[in-house]
C-alpha cells in the first residue's frame, strides 16, 4: 500500500510547494465537529445515515466525522469508501488509475448517504460518486461534505456541509489532510 | 490521448514485454475490478461508447465468454467475430477481413490464432488496441496474468493480509511446477516469464519429447522428468492441458503412459505439502492430466482462476483503452493522476 500510495499519488509533472497554512490541525478538528453536529441537526438524528468517504482524500476526514457522531450520539455510523476511477468522465482524455479500494458496506437502499471528500473544486468528482453510489441501491438521499470549498465548479452542485468557504486560482493547489490546510502551487519539475 | 509514457505499450502482446513492474500494475488494478464484480450489479461505465472485436481463429469457450464478460462489464460494445463463420472462408486474407472491421471503427481487437505472431501482425495493420489472446505456441499473456493474480490473493488470504497490502514480493522465492505439455502450451510460456519476473522459482516436469526444442532464455531453476520427486517440495503444482489437437498424442507412446507417468492422481496430489495449491488453466482432460477428485479438491483453484479471469481481462481492457497503454510500472512522471485534481476535481 505505501509502496502503491508513493507511486499515484504525486501531482502529475509537478511538485506541490505550499504556500498558507490556512486551516491549522485544531481548525480542521473544529470543522469537523461543526459539520456533525450539522449532519446531527439536518436530519433530526442518525438514522440509517450513512457515511461514504472519497478515496483517498476524503477516507480520514469520514473517519473522523464518524467518531466524533458517534462522541455525540452515541451511535456507529458506518463508513463506506469510495473510489470513483471507473466513473470519471475523463477516461481516455487522461490517465485515470483506481487509487484505492472500494468497500461499501452492505446495500444503500433507503439509506442517508453523506458523500465526505476533502476538496470541492469543478464537481466532477461527486458527478462520478453519484454515478458510483447509484449501484450500490436507492439511497433515500444523498448529502455533501467537504472540508474547502475552492469554487470553480463545471457542474451544477454544491456542498450540504462545508469546513471552509475557500477562494482560489484556478492554478492554485489545496492539501487537506487532518494535519490542517494548506494552499500552495504546482511547480513543474 | 495522453502521450505514451516511457516503457508503456498500446498493446499488450506477450508477457515478455511487460516486465515484473507492468505485471504489478495489473494485478493492483485487477484489485479494483474484483471489488466491481463482487456488487449486486457488476458493471461500471468507463468504456462506454467503445467497442473491443474479439476475433477468434481458434475454438475457446472460457477465454472468449471471459473477454466479452469483461468488456461488457465495463460497458463496451462487443463485436465477436469467427474466423469460421465469417468472409476468411471465402478466400479473404486475415488482413482484408481485420482492415475491414478496423474501418467499422473498433477500438480494441482481441485476438486469438493459431499462428504465433498473428496479433501482432494485426497491431501492425491497424490504429487500435490489440491483446493477444493466445497465438499458437508462443504466448497467452492475460491466463499468466490471472494465475498470478490468483496465487497473489490465495497467499494474500492464508497470510490473513488485504490484498492492496499484497504486492508481488509475495512471489520471491515461491516454487512452481509447471507439470505436462509444456512444447504445446502458450500458457506455459506466458506464465513462466510472468513467474520468473516475479522471482517465483519454476520447475518444468514433463517427458523429454513435450519440452519445447529449446528452452534458452526461459527463467526456470529446474527441469525434472520424475513428478513423484517434485510434488513434495513445491507451493504450486501447475498441470497443463494435453493439447492432442495439435498433435500431442504424437510425442507420446500413448495417453494412458502418459497419464501414469505425468497425471495428477489422488495418489500423487497426497504427495503435496498441505499448503500446495493445484492450479489448471482449463479446459480440462478429467483422468489424463489430473484426476476427476483432484480437481474437486478445496486446494485445486480451476474455477477461481476463472471467475478472477474476468477481473484482470476488465483491468487490461481498461488500461488499454482507458488510459491507452499497459506496462507502465506506474513510473512514468507525468503519466498518473494528481492528488489534487483527482481529488479536488
Amino acid at each position: 500500500m505505501a509502496e502503491r500510495e508513493r507511486r499515484l499519488t504525486p501531482p502529475r509533472g509537478g511538485v506541490f510547494v505550499p504556500r498558507v497554512q490556512v486551516l491549522t490541525a485544531q481548525d480542521v478538528q473544529r470543522a469537523l465537529t461543526r459539520i456533525a453536529h450539522e449532519i446531527i441537526e439536518r436530519n433530526h438524528g442518525l438514522e440509517d445515515v450513512v457515511l461514504v468517504g472519497l478515496q483517498t482524500g476524503g477516507v480520514p476526514l469520514s473517519f473522523r466525522i464518524a467518531s466524533v457522531l458517534e462522541e455525540m450520539e452515541g451511535t456507529v455510523v458506518p463508513v463506506g469508501l469510495l473510489d470513483v476511477a471507473f466513473y470519471r468522465d475523463d477516461i481516455g482524455i487522461r490517465p485515470v488509475l483506481p487509487e484505492a479500494a472500494t468497500d461499501i458496506p452492505g446495500d444503500l437502499a433507503g439509506q442517508l448517504v453523506v458523500l465526505v471528500d476533502d476538496v470541492l473544486f469543478t464537481g466532477r468528482t461527486v458527478r462520478a460518486a453519484l454515478n458510483a453510489l447509484a449501484d450500490y441501491g436507492r439511497a433515500r438521499a444523498v448529502q455533501l461534505a467537504v472540508m474547502v470549498d475552492r469554487g470553480h465548479r463545471e457542474l451544477p452542485i454544491r456542498p450540504d456541509y462545508v469546513g471552509k468557504n475557500m477562494p482560489t486560482r484556478i492554478d492554485e493547489q489545496v492539501d487537506v489532510s487532518l494535519d490542517g490546510v494548506v494552499l500552495g502551487d504546482v511547480v513543474p519539475r | 490521448m495522453t502521450e505514451l509514457s516511457k516503457g508503456g505499450h498500446r498493446h499488450l502482446l506477450s508477457i515478455a514485454e511487460l516486465g515484473a513492474d507492468g505485471i504489478e500494475e495489473i494485478l493492483e488494478v485487477s484489485d479494483a475490478f474484483v471489488e466491481v464484480g463482487r456488487r449486486s450489479i457488476p458493471k461500471v461505465p468507463s468504456l462506454r461508447g467503445r467497442t473491443v472485436v474479439t476475433l477468434f481463429a481458434e475454438q475457446s469457450t472460457r477465454t472468449r465468454l471471459s473477454f466479452e464478460t469483461a468488456a461488457k462489464r465495463l460497458s463496451a460494445d462487443v463485436l465477436s467475430f469467427s474466423v469460421d463463420t465469417s468472409s476468411v472462408k471465402k478466400g479473404e486474407s486475415l488482413r482484408d477481413t481485420v482492415e475491414t472491421v478496423a474501418a467499422m471503427g473498433v477500438d480494441a481487437f482481441v485476438v486469438r490464432h493459431t499462428s504465433a505472431g498473428a496479433p501482432a501482425a494485426v497491431a501492425r495493420w491497424v490504429d487500435a488496441s490489440v491483446v493477444n489472446a493466445g497465438d499458437g505456441w508462443h504466448e497467452h499473456p492475460t491466463q499468466a496474468l490471472l494465475d498470478c493474480y490468483t496465487i497473489r490473493q490465495v497467499l494474500a488470504e492464508r497470510a490473513g493480509r488485504a490484498l492492496e497490502d499484497t504486492g508481488v514480493e509475495c512471489f520471491v522465492g515461491l516454487r512452481v511446477a509447471i507439470v505436462g505439455d509444456v512444447r504445446h502450451s502458450r500458457v506455459a510460456r506466458s506464465l513462466v516469464l510472468a513467474l520468473g519476473a516475479l522471482g517465483a522459482e519454476v520447475t518444468l516436469v514433463a517427458p523429454g519429447s513435450l519440452l519445447p526444442p529449446s528452452l534458452e532464455g526461459w527463467p526456470l531453476s529446474k527441469v525434472s522428468y520424475d513428478l513423484d520427486a517434485v510434488l513434495p517440495h513445491v507451493d504450486v503444482c501447475y498441470l497443463l492441458r494435453l493439447q492432442s489437437e495439435r498433435g500431442a498424442g504424437a510425442f507420446l507412446p500413448s495417453v494412458r503412459e502418459y497419464s501414469a507417468w505425468y497425471g495428477l492422481t489422488s495418489r500423487r496430489a497426497a504427495l503435496l505439502g498441505d499448503d500446495a495449491l493445484v492450479m489448471h488453466p482449463g479446459p480440462m482432460n478429467r483422468g489424463i492430466e489430473i484426476a476427476d477428485d483432484v480437481a474437486a479438491l478445496p486446494r485445486s483453484l480451476v474455477l477461481r482462476q476463472v471467475s478472477n479471469g474476468v477481473a484482470v481481462r476488465m483491468a487490461v481492457l481498461f488500461m488499454l483503452l482507458g488510459q491507452g497503454q499497459v506496462g507502465t510500472g506506474g513510473s512514468g512522471p507525468g503519466l498518473l493522476p494528481t492528488l489534487g485534481t483527482v481529488v479536488g476535481g
